[in-house]
């Protein structure tokens, strides 16, 4: 592992001590009843999880990209589901607080890194998933009001959150015309579909968000009219770390359980870590998870230096480090036999929650596209 | 008030301890160490009894090589104000610890010193004990409560068959057990915070102790492997399984 400094250290190990104690116990039982906890991500934001790298000065963390993926792969060693929701919560809080206006931030962001209040991030819609800046939810100026008109799908915590960043459209003509908005779960005209049934994640609600003539205030605009897409984007940056460092952590965590059974299980007479096949292919995992690390704090450390070439190693790291995940979690429970295919073993929850990180925050065909463009620009 | 609490770094509690091939001692190298779980609980104790104002300092001293220095910071995030570290790499026995502390104490003057009732690397459970001898101070081990009251401490301790209350006049020792507390968990702005507080840094040669060992150590070996046990279908198989290995 990346030599880490002091701080960093015992950053990432307090991180880990609350996922054992406080979330692994109990993520088959959230996966299976399809809730998130709300005193545990209280609990976390008493910890300052809330705003991990939001500034200090409406009570953030004030840390960096990189502790963010220290701390977002070992809360994932626990429970991938709220790791994840979390990182969505700190993507949505730290956009508030570095485009919002002052006093919408002083209004918001307090509550939010103190997990008072939670953030869902509202982007993709039936018609505009990788394709995002066709959107085509509107918002109108009316006196000192916004009405917005339209859908977003796939809104994680919809329902649940207290607060929506929402990505609307002031204007014709593509990305330019996008605004940030942060509309209010009780604001009139805003409603919510049913939960879809989901392959993993399933501790948290996904579902639409619907807006049907609905008022918001002025002044809850996100920056100025038109710079929306660049805010939506620049969140995503560093929500593409996260959403790989969780994956990572997930994945470690199906390592280890693995790890643990094949010393236990018994088959031809010894335990079946006694055959080559088997250390072999725990070898792979440990390299290839190696790997993907790796690749994470590098893209993480760009990201924190702002170097040119950060957007691509993010991008690259998102795509690497959620298919290496989704492998590694797979072996694992290849290595578990039958068992690994049942539910206690708790391996195939997180084959099942790792899946959608290949997806979300951009599929990772968008991320090679990405990639792509960096390379034609010159950013190599 | 001013509170003392030694924490000492161990192996972590995690760690499956491996015995060296030699025989010598467990193998340290590559293991994750950790602050000692009962130091944890008596520097959450610390923390508590000054977060009711009972308390103005907490001081934490660990005696240890460099790295000690990292439990010395979790103390100090989980809310101690300041730490002194007394370098060294030899291994410290307990009463050469005592002996350190009770210097220690003579430049600091609390009036109350918190330990952990053992260390989960050697066990020994003597260092409070030892400490309040040297010092000729009372003492409350073992606690499960600790109480502030009128200049006295109460202490509720786990002993054989129940509970005892004891009430000590300070200045005063105390050593904690498991059921005391809940060590909180570091919050990130106070993990920040630490690396701004300060430890001195001193040598087990300025308190003019000796640390040499009083005790060799024969050899170290493993558990014996625990053997597979034998299911029986019912009670009487059980009883004439007993009898014929001549258990009952
Ligand atoms: C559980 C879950 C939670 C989510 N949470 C949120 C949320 O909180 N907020 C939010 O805004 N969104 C959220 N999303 C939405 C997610 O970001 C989108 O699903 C994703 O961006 C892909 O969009 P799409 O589903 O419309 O797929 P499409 O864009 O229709 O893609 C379908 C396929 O075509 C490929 N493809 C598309 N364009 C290209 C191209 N140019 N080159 C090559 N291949 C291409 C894709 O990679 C994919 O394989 C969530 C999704 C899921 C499943």
């Amino acid at each position: 592992m990346t030599l880490l400094t002091e701080e960093q250290t015992m950053i990432s190990d307090m991180a880990k001590g609350f996922a054992m104690k406080e979330l692994r116990p109990n993520a088959a039982r959230w996966d299976k009843e399809g809730n998130l906890d709300r005193s545990k991500l209280e609990a976390l934001g008493e910890l300052g999880f809330g705003g991990i790298y939001t500034t200090e000065e409406h009570g953030g963390s004030g840390l960096t990209r990189l502790d963010a993926a220290l701390i977002f792969e070992q809360l994932s060693r626990g429970d991938i589901s709220h790791a994840a929701f979390l990182s969505i919560h700190n993507m949505a809080t730290w956009m508030i607080d570095s485009f919002a206006h002052d006093q919408l931030r002083a209004k918001y962001v307090p509550r939010l890194t103190a997990t008072e209040l939670i953030a869902s991030y509202c982007l993709t819609e039936p018609g505009a998933g990788s394709d995002a800046a066709s959107l085509k939810t509107t918002a109108k100026l009316e006196g000192d009001e916004y009405v917005l008109n339209g859908a977003k799908v796939f809104i994680s915590g919809a329902g649940f959150s207290d607060v929506y960043v929402v990505m609307a459209r002031t204007d014709d003509g593509g990305a330019k015309g996008v605004s940030t908005f942060i509309v209010d779960k009780d604001a009139p005209g805003l409603s919510f579909g049913k939960h879809e049934d989901k392959m993993g994640w399933r501790a948290q609600p996904t579902a639409m968000v619907n807006f049907d003539d609905c008022r918001i205030p002025a002044t809850n605009r996100v920056g100025d009219e038109g710079h929306g897409f660049k805010f939506a984007m620049a969140g995503l940056d560093g929500g593409r770390l996260n959403i790989a460092a969780c994956a990572l952590g997930g994945a470690q965590d199906a390592l280890d359980r693995a790890f643990a059974y094949v010393q236990e299980r018994q088959q031809f007479g010894r335990a079946i870590i006694e055959f080559q096949a088997t250390q072999f292919k725990l070898a792979d995992m440990e390299t290839e998870l190696a790997a993907a690390r790796a690749l994470l704090y590098e893209a993480a450390t760009k990201l924190d230096k702002k170097t040119p070439d950060a957007t691509k190693f993010c991008a690259m790291a998102k795509r690497f480090v959620t298919d290496t995940s989704s492998k590694v979690a797979n072996d694992a429970l290849q290595l578990h036999g039958g068992y690994g295919y049942l539910g206690d073993y708790e391996v195939e929850r997180i084959v099942r929650d790792l899946r959608v990180h290949q997806i979300l925050e951009g599929t990772n065909e968008i991320m090679r596209v990405i990639v792509a463009r960096e390379m034609m620009k010159g950013q190599v | 008030m001013k509170v003392l609490v030694p924490v000492k770094r161990v192996i972590d509690y995690n760690v499956k301890v491996r015995v060296k091939s030699d025989q010598s001692g467990v193998d340290l190298a590559n293991v994750k160490m950790s602050m000692n779980p009962f130091d944890e609980i008596s520097v959450e104790e610390a923390v508590r009894l000054k977060e009711k104002g009972a308390v103005e300092e907490i001081v934490v001293v660990s005696i240890g090589p460099q790295q000690a220095q990292e439990t010395l910071r979790t103390a100090l995030a989980m809310g101690a104000d300041r730490g002194i570290l007394i370098k060294t790499d030899d291994n410290v026995e307990p009463l050469a610890v005592a002996k350190i502390l009770e210097k220690v104490i003579g430049e600091e003057s609390p009036e109350l010193v918190i330990l952990g009732k053992q260390a989960i690397d050697d066990d020994s459970n003597q260092t409070g004990q030892m400490l309040a001898a040297l010092l000729d101070w009372p003492q409350g081990t073992f606690a499960s409560e600790v109480i502030l009251e009128d200049g006295k401490i109460n202490v509720t301790r786990e002993i054989d068959g129940g509970l005892q209350t004891l009430s000590l006049q300070t200045p005063a020792i105390v050593t904690t057990d498991l059921r005391l507390n809940e060590p909180r968990y570091a919050s990130l702005p106070n993990i920040m915070k630490a690396k701004k507080k300060p430890i001195d840094e001193k040598s087990p040669g300025d308190y003019g102790v000796d640390t040499a060992a009083r005790l060799s150590v024969v050899k170290v070996t493993e558990p014996p492997v625990r053997e597979a046990g034998e299911k029986v279908e019912d009670v009487s198989e059980l009883v004439t399984k007993l009898k014929a290995k001549g258990a009952i």
